[in-house]
């Protein structure tokens, strides 16, 4: 008994008394909330509307939704999204390690590099750079390789180099390494200095501690934002369908400016769009529940590690 | 003391933080094979001193030999070069230390974290150290708790972890930079007896401590440190017992007056 009064000790007998003995119930009169009910019942108007015209108004076409969904140039368009998409965070990923990298260099050219390149590509559109890189044979109608202001070897056309999809994932992943860097940067400098002296303590040379010690516990911090930037990268490739990189979103458009059935085909991309990221949303749910696991309880560290059982 | 070399050699030793004067001249001497405690308030300097010892800390001026060679540098004629990243990380192999928040890696078992090194660094194969990491495990008494991460281990374990860590790399000086100051009370004495173990092997160690009881018992030397310089060395009993320095009396009467 912990009440320090006789009041106390009294109220922590009929609290144990309650346990043993049947209780009666509380018979009263709930609190009523009108409120509730009335914003429920302006909520249910509302569906019931939306619900009316998407079945009654024809132009919603759910016909030729139904026609389209499935129809080979979509799914043609859906793949190219699902390709653009995986290489632009490719790019992204590994480019802003290196940035994020570079950017914490001693050396200041090399961190006024990373720093410049992030202020470049996070201070212009990424509608323009996708342009940008569109039309990069113009800029550069040859690209070559050989000795800086020196003699060169190998020459190329930049149009046969750099293909619209080229181009277009060149522009997303330049662009995304620019945030990606930002992400990097914050976990690795989450992680504990100690942890960068106990390797440095055991003669480990930098390159290995970023890569052994310090990049394996930043990925705690660096695996959630980087779903986000998955799923909204998803999203964003649909800009390619103004330089007609032959996505999901270019393909409908381009359905539609023939049949000039706008509304249903833009149902078509929007019900992939909404899936694939449900998908990935539920793929990061996943992936940061399985990290959490193994910061929280401690069984077997976090990413699996643990999986192994051999050192 | 001629015929063999310091194991740790000192000399005018200074270090400074940007306009704070952290250490104002150091001169010290650690034989091999000796125990060497470094007591004294915070702030002395003291763990700084020891992370001079490996580098972890640039001095600003005097000079550090760690075993005949200089820590950090190469001298060539008159002029002093810096060493590069993998020559410095090259002579921290030989040097282990232990640390008062233990440094174990969170992501790796505590098998992971002892052959870490010896694998990485050293280029040895997982077996023979895997063999040598149980061997480890089991002198600090741990060796049923090998795959066990650090969060899951006590902070008296997590640190005898470390040493075995430290060790694996088969250091010829240890350095400990308060190495029983972030645990409980109750753990304190673990720890201790594995560094007790330690110096009864013979392994020269530098100890800074607030453990007048270990410093007394394993310590071959005493060192009091105050406001950046050495104030008193000598027998720890002696300086423990007899202290010469007002100072030295000061910090004795409250350390140990309220640790015995």
């Amino acid at each position: 008994m912990t009440g320090p009064s006789q009041h106390g000790d009294e109220q922590g007998k009929d609290a144990r008394a309650a346990t043993t003995t049947p209780a009666e119930q509380i018979v009263a009169v709930p609190v009523r909330h009108p409120g509730r009910w009335v914003a429920a019942a302006i909520l249910l108007v509302l569906v019931a509307m939306l619900l009316n015209s998407l079945l009654t108004n024809p132009a919603w076409g759910w016909k030729i939704v139904g026609q389209f969904l499935f129809s080979e140039r979509i799914l043609a368009g859906l793949w190219v999204t699902i390709q653009l998409t995986f290489f632009a965070m490719l790019i992204g990923v590994v480019l802003g390690v290196i940035i994020a990298v570079m950017r914490l260099s001693k050396n200041p050219i090399v961190s006024g590099v990373a720093w410049t390149y992030a202020w470049f590509f996070r201070g212009t559109p990424v509608l323009v750079q996708v342009f940008f890189w569109s039309f990069i044979a113009k800029l550069y109608p040859y690209l070559s390789l050989g000795i800086p202001f020196g003699p060169e070897f190998v020459y190329f056309d930049s149009n046969i180099l750099i293909p619209i999809f080229t181009g277009v994932v060149l522009g997303f992943g330049l662009n995304e390494a620019a945030y990606m860097s930002e992400i990097v940067r914050a976990g690795i400098l989450s992680v504990d200095d100690g942890q960068t002296e106990a390797a440095e303590a055991l003669g480990m040379t930098r390159m290995k501690i970023m890569r052994r010690i310090v990049l394996p516990q930043a990925m705690r911090v660096i695996i959630p934002p980087t779903g986000n930037e998955t799923i909204s990268m998803l999203k964003t490739t649909s800009i390619a369908a103004i330089v007609g990189a032959g996505d999901l979103f270019t393909n409908a458009q381009q359905i539609y400016g023939s049949n000039y059935q706008q509304i249903p085909l833009l149902v078509v991309a929007s019900i992939w769009y909404l899936l694939m990221t449900s998908i990935l949303s539920i793929g990061q749910y996943f992936l940061e529940r399985r990290f959490s696991r193994g910061v929280l309880s401690g069984r077997g560290g976090f990413l699996g590690r643990g999986a192994r059982s051999e050192v | 003391m001629n015929d063999t070399v310091a194991m740790v050699k000192a000399e005018g030793v200074h270090k400074s933080f940007g306009r704070n004067e952290v250490l104002k001249g150091i001169d010290l001497e650690v034989r091999p094979g000796e125990v060497m405690c470094v007591v004294g308030p915070s702030g002395s300097g003291k763990s700084t001193f020891l992370r001079c010892i490996n580098h972890l800390e640039k001095i600003n001026a005097g000079k550090l030999w760690v075993d005949g060679e200089l820590v950090g540098y190469q001298q060539k004629g008159d002029k002093l070069y810096e060493l590069r990243d993998r020559e410095v990380a090259a002579k921290r192999r030989e040097i282990g230390m232990v640390f008062q928040r233990f440094n174990l890696f969170p992501h790796m078992s505590a098998i992971e974290n002892i052959v870490e090194a010896p694998c990485q660094v050293k280029g040895e194969s997982k077996s023979v150290a895997r063999e040598r990491a149980m061997n480890l495990l089991d002198r600090v008494g741990l060796a049923d708790r090998s795959r066990a991460y650090p969060r899951e281990l006590s902070g008296g374990q997590q640190q005898r972890v470390a040493i075995a860590r430290a060790l694996a790399m088969e250091p010829k000086l240890m350095l400990f930079d308060e190495p029983t100051s972030a645990l409980d009370p109750e753990l304190v004495g673990d720890v201790l007896a594995v560094m007790r173990g330690l110096a009864d092997d013979g392994m020269t160690m530098v100890v800074v401590t607030h453990e007048m009881g270990f410093a007394r018992e394993v310590g071959d030397s005493l060192v009091f440190m105050d406001d950046g310089v050495v104030v008193e060395q000598g027998r720890p009993t002696d300086v423990i017992n007899n202290p010469q320095h007002e100072r030295t009396q000061r910090f004795l009467s409250r350390v140990v007056g309220t640790a015995q």
